[in-house]
């Protein structure tokens, strides 16, 4: 649905003709037809200029740019503001016009596609209650809470039935809990409309909630891209590490330190304590976890397996899991997990067998931090809501 | 001087004053927005941009601010003939008064249009709005508050210029004051004038921050 390639964007420092500053140093991105992609980079990446390359709002200085088999690069003004009706946008700072009710603000793109006044009438009432509005239709911006302001934008956004759906940091200015419910709406609008939706993104919440495919950027480059459910099992992944965060030592005495990661499927097995059942040894979770990702389930750990851990490795990768030894600087300078460990308890917690492979737990193990010896904290899991 | 004499002077001079003051900022409201509009299309990144037109502009701009009124009145006299075939009077007066105000008003015009953020124009863009669209339905219509509010402020200074309208004829309050109150030590006609004067800003200042009021939303 988008397809972008060797994308450049280069500016020049004001007023000093010497100073470039590259945003997008080469950039190939193909968005397939109804995924949800994500760009994750911090401020200052490119990503932003990335995105508004892609509905030309930056012209790229090389590359190409298509979305829907449209060559975006080469269109003349006229046919590149028509094939901008199929491009829907949404933006950090909502941009909603504040002289403008809700109704107007989503009537506007209405007139700028040359709907007539009776059919925006109809078609702004849908698109209000599409996103959860209705009600508000005569509220200004101003009388609206950031998540209501939002929904306003992508209500906007969808006015002319785009295909695309560009989210330029759509939920940087929300709560967490605002965010959530518009990721929801995000998803909800990618399932029900077969929506493709390209969004750049600082938080890691994002991709994990949405995203099926991502990429990390840094310095105008993409440094890795693809199905998040393939990156997780890439060695050494960014995306993997950021959405799993493994804070512990990479290595333990007389033990072996190892990063696992399952996926899909293989995610729901009780696989570390078959591991354990068959091979008869001891394993330890060091840190880890398993998730629901918009990806599918996926469950990273750190674990240490008795002596050199040979066995336990290729009983692991013959279930699926990829294995891989831990970054020598995964164990991040001042991580509070790393002083507390004793020599001699260098557990973090472990696993017992026939437990419900959801999140981390502890039972039954020297443990360190807040659990006391001897007596491990169970509960049962509360109803999501 | 009887009070029915010095209301028949205030009431002339009123009427002037609400004329010359009145048709300038008609003039002035169309001629500052074209040009504020300008000023802000042109600049560098503006939607058209053209870096000559912009500078050109804003030369003639700042020329236009940097002369005192009283000056431009005199200078602009044999345009004005050319164009109300009179150089005195009041209809005269409104021709300098217009030519003083548009300048002021454009830069008005100017800064309350790049408050709009740039967000908002981006967005308009990204949804396939043509340039006059973005002009007429974002730039303009989301300014609205400060573009009435500088009207508002042009409106007073265009009283405060019109004092000025007596040495071409053109009359009004601040000529009154000028010609009884100070040239011929009629103090009650100043204090008259003045206290008229005050009323007149007033009731503009009032109505424009009324409307501010009703337009703006933010």
């Amino acid at each position: 649905m988008i397809e972008i390639k060797g994308l450049r964007k280069t500016y020049r420092a004001k007023g000093r003709r010497d100073r470039e500053v590259v945003a997008v140093d080469g950039v190939d991105l193909t968005v397939g037809e109804g995924d949800v992609f994500g760009v994750l980079g911090r401020s200052g990446a490119g990503k932003s200029t990335l995105l508004r390359c892609v509905n030309m709002l930056e012209r790229p200085d090389e590359g190409s740019v298509s979305v829907g088999g449209v060559e975006l690069t080469a269109l003349n003004r006229r046919r590149l503001r028509l094939a901008r009706h199929g491009i829907g946008m949404i933006h950090q700072h909502f941009a909603l016009l504040s002289s403008r009710t809700v109704a107007g603000n989503v009537a506007f793109a209405l007139e700028v596609t040359g709907v007539s006044r009776a059919e925006r009438r109809t078609r702004v009432a849908e698109l209000l209650e599409l996103v959860g509005l209705d009600g508000r239709a005569d509220a200004y911006p101003s009388q609206l809470s950031g998540g209501q302001k939002q929904r306003v934008g992508i209500a906007r956004a969808l006015a002319a039935r785009p295909k695309v759906l560009l989210s330029d940091e759509a939920t940087s200015a929300l709560d967490p809990e605002t965010t959530d419910s518009i990721l929801r709406l995000l998803l909800d609008l990618n399932r029900r409309l077969g929506l493709t939706v390209l969004l750049i993104t600082h938080e890691m919440t994002v991709v994990k909630r949405i995203c099926r495919s991502a990429a990390v950027m840094r310095d105008g480059r993409f440094v890795e891209s693809g199905a998040v459910a393939d990156l997780l099992h890439q060695p050494g992944s960014e995306l993997a590490r950021d959405l799993f965060p493994l804070d512990a030592p990479v290595s333990v005495p007389g033990q072996t330190v190892v990063d696992v990661t399952v996926g899909g499927e293989d995610a729901d097995v009780p696989l570390l304590s078959e591991v354990s059942r068959r091979l008869d040894i001891d394993v330890q979770v060091l840190a880890g976890s398993v998730e629901t990702l918009a990806a599918g389930r996926a469950g990273r750990w750190r674990l240490a397996l008795p002596g050199d851990g040979a066995a336990a490795i290729h009983y692991l990768r013959s279930r699926g899991a990829s294995v891989s030894t831990p970054p020598v600087d995964s164990l991040s300078a001042g991580s509070p997990a790393a002083g507390s460990f004793s020599a001699g308890s260098p557990a973090a917690g472990s696993f017992s067998a026939g437990s419900p492979a959801a999140g981390s737990f502890s039972a039954g193990s020297p443990a360190a931090g807040s659990f006391s010896a001897g007596s491990p904290a169970v509960s049962t899991p509360e109803e999501p809501s | 001087m009887t009070w029915s004499e010095l209301s028949e002077l205030l009431a002339v001079g009123l009427r002037e004053t609400a004329w010359m003051v009145g048709v300038s900022t008609v003039l002035t409201a169309v001629g500052g927005l074209l040009l504020g509009v300008l000023l802000v299309l042109t600049a560098p990144g503006g939607l058209l941009a053209a870096p000559v037109v912009s500078s050109v502009l804003g030369f003639v701009v700042n020329v236009a601010r940097s002369l005192p009124f009283i000056i431009l009145l005199v200078a602009v006299i044999p345009f004005t003939r050319a164009v109300v075939g009179t150089t005195i009077g009041t209809d005269a007066a409104i021709v300098p008064l217009t030519i003083g105000a548009i300048p002021f008003f454009a830069r008005i015009v100017e800064a309350a249009l790049r408050e709009v953020p740039p967000d908002v124009v981006a967005a308009a863009t990204a949804m396939g709005a043509t340039r006059s669209q973005i002009v007429g339905k974002v730039l303009l219509r989301e300014a609205r508050p400060g573009l009435v509010a500088g009207l508002t402020i042009t409106v007073i200074a265009l009283v405060g210029y019109s004092a000025m309208a007596g040495v071409v004829g053109g009359g009004g309050l601040g000529d009154l004051a000028i010609r009884y109150g100070y040239q011929r030590f009629e103090t009650e006609v100043m204090v008259a004038t003045v206290v008229a004067l005050i009323a007149f800003v007033q009731l503009v200042q009032m109505a424009g921050d009324l409307l501010v009021r009703r337009l703006s939303h933010k």
